[in-house]
């Protein structure tokens, strides 16, 4: 459902994105990962167009975004950002209604019964509910996530694409969360699309990682093709060392400490 | 809220340095050709009406800042046009073409400095390709400064006689002869209103950051640029009929989000309404506080308004902790 072709893409400073290319089917959990400054964020940029490739294409459904509205692109994908910045507070259920923005018809005034139906589903499915009243700017960093997924979910794209979703939280939220994704792309056949910082998590929920270095991919794959401790050592720069995990027998990876020594002992 | 603001036009209307009674004013509103009657419609209804859509046009103008910039301290004022108003009304003042082409030039040549602003502030932002926003309220900040610094050299430099009109003006006052200019101000903030509803939605996605509001659909470019020039010539055209009229725009808006949230909807039409409430109010106590002479309405806003607004927050903090 989606195409990257050969996208060179960055900030006027430079380039980021150095010829990227992958293909997305329909129903996968896809993980990004790679260390600071590789790109992954600017890759989630150029699929949602806010940032123009100088060279390339983004092509969903067999159409090229660039051809597209915003109006359009914002149907078919969602993005749940890292973080929000509001100056202005809203609640939680007003906030969650934004997302019904893009569906809205042109002289569309009032939220429909259609709209509410949506929002009371995506409330319950992210178990929201009872948070309804209160201020976003007043949420936990769980709590925020849920929200976000929420009024992404009403959106009801078909594509979704989050931004590090589980970094700032705890490990049972980090669970609940992607736990919410799994059950999300499994039941209600979503495409889902993640920025990791936790290799052991991307491993453990995606069916298939893109590992990205310098703006390039380095490598893509289900995740005991890309988590090896060779890729790894070579993209992150430092030594670890890769086991299966006793749960799912997925890639998991450990790290050592004091390199140096490591170094020297072999 | 509308309740409210009929009850304020009312009693406004009732009030007067003419000292009517009750009784007269009742029996002047059904009776033609009266003294009373034209004291009542000719004088005191076209200045609140006057006020209701300065007070309006200014709010707005400033809850529409206020979300595109999506920074608490923007008003209509901040980016520079009243200066431009201001400069271009002293001008006009200074080299006596309102004794040429008669009182009308005033509004007219305040209005062309507000454009010429307004244009300014526009190119700058079209050749940046992307609006930047905190440079251009930057600029607009410092075209605020060079316009009042320009205007103390000119008034440094000018006739006594020529000052006092200067004062007099910025100053702000409702009090506006021309009949005309009265319905042209109405028409326009109207106007304004309804253009502002056309991008409501724009503005809400808007609350959670430009890239968010890309997400939800929205041009983000297109909607500030539309934004930007609905505040502008609403925020033009209240300074260039009633003078730099403080605070309204900056006041209005807190106190109305504070009462009704951040939903533009619901917010653009109650900043509107409080707006011209409150500037009615304020007129209404500019003209009895020291009759038969007024105060200047501006006076009024500041003072009243700056201690409501304190008190608010301070309530709101009581409250919710």
């Amino acid at each position: 459902m989606l195409e990257i072709k050969n996208i060179f893409c960055g900030y006027p400073e430079g380039f980021t994105l150095k010829n990227v290319s992958f293909k997305l089917e329909k129903k996968e959990f896809l993980g990004i990962v790679g260390p600071n400054g590789s790109g992954k964020t600017t890759l989630l940029k150029t699929i949602t167009r806010l940032l123009k490739p100088k060279k390339g294409e983004v092509i969903i459904d067999g159409v090229n975004i660039e051809k597209m509205k915003f109006k359009e692109i914002a149907k078919k994908i969602a993005v749940v950002p890292q973080i929000f910045n509001m100056e202005f507070d809203i609640n939680v259920e007003e906030f969650i209604f934004l997302g019904r923005i893009p569906l809205k018809s042109t002289f569309q005034f009032l939220e429909n019964k259609n709209d509410e139906e949506v929002v009371k589903n995506a409330m319950e499915l992210t178990e929201t509910v009872k948070l309804k009243e209160r201020l976003v700017n007043s949420l936990s960093g769980g709590e925020i996530q849920r929200v976000a997924i929420a009024r992404a979910l009403v959106q009801e794209p078909q594509l979704l694409l989050l931004d590090e979703p589980t970094s700032h939280l705890d490990i049972g939220h980090q669970i609940r969360i992607l736990d919410l994704l799994r059950k999300l792309n499994k039941e209600n056949l979503l495409t889902i699309v993640a920025i990791f910082h936790d290799l052991n998590l991307a491993s453990e929920y995606c069916n298939r990682l893109l590992l990205m270095k310098e703006g390039k991919t380095y490598c893509i794959g289900k995740p005991e093709e890309v988590l090896t401790y060779q890729a790894l050592e070579e993209v992150y720069d430092t030594p670890v060392i890769v086991q299966k995990s006793i749960v799912s027998g997925k890639p998991y990876i450990l790290v050592v400490p004091h390199p140096e020594e490591y170094k020297q002992s072999i | 809220m509308l309740i409210f603001v009929l009850v304020i036009g009312f009693i406004s209307l009732c009030i007067g340095s003419g000292g009517l009674y009750f009784k007269e004013i009742i029996s002047g509103i059904f009776t033609k050709g009266t003294p009373e009657f034209s004291i009542l419609f000719d004088i005191r209804l076209p200045r609140i009406i006057l006020a209701f859509v300065v007070g309006g046009a200014l709010s707005l103008a400033g809850v529409i800042l206020q979300g595109i910039f999506r920074n608490p301290l923007v008003e209509p004022y901040t980016l520079g046009i009243s200066g431009g108003a201001a400069l271009g009304v002293t001008l006009n003042i200074v080299f006596g073409i309102a004794s040429i082409f008669g009182t009308m030039s005033m509004p007219i040549s305040g209005f062309l400095g507000a454009i010429v602003v307004i244009i300014f502030l526009y190119s700058l932002s079209i050749n940046r390709r992307i609006l930047k926003m905190h440079e251009l309220l930057l600029c607009g900040v410092m075209i605020s400064f060079v316009c009042s610094s320009i205007l103390m050299l000119l008034m440094a430099i000018s006739k006594t006689e020529n000052l006092h009109g200067i004062i007099f003006w910025m100053m702000g006052s409702l009090e506006q002869p021309n009949i005309n200019l009265i319905w042209m101000t109405l028409f326009v903030s109207i106007l304004g209103l309804i253009a502002s509803y056309f991008f409501c939605f724009d503005l809400n996605a808007l609350l959670l950051g430009e890239e968010e509001a890309t997400h939800l659909g929205i041009n983000v470019e297109k909607t500030k640029r539309a934004l930007f020039i609905i505040a502008s010539v609403l925020t033009g055209v209240s300074v260039s009929v009633v003078g730099i009229i403080g605070f309204v725009g900056l006041l209005v808006p807190h106190f109305v989000r504070m009462f009704v949230g951040n939903d533009y909807r619901i917010l653009n039409i109650s900043a509107f309404i409080v707006g011209g409430g409150f500037l009615i109010f304020c007129d209404t106590l500019a003209r009895i506080v020291i009759v038969p002479l007024e105060l200047p309405v501006g006076v009024i806003t500041g003072i009243l308004g700056g201690i409501l607004f304190i008190y608010a927050i301070l309530k709101k903090r009581l409250i919710f902790g």
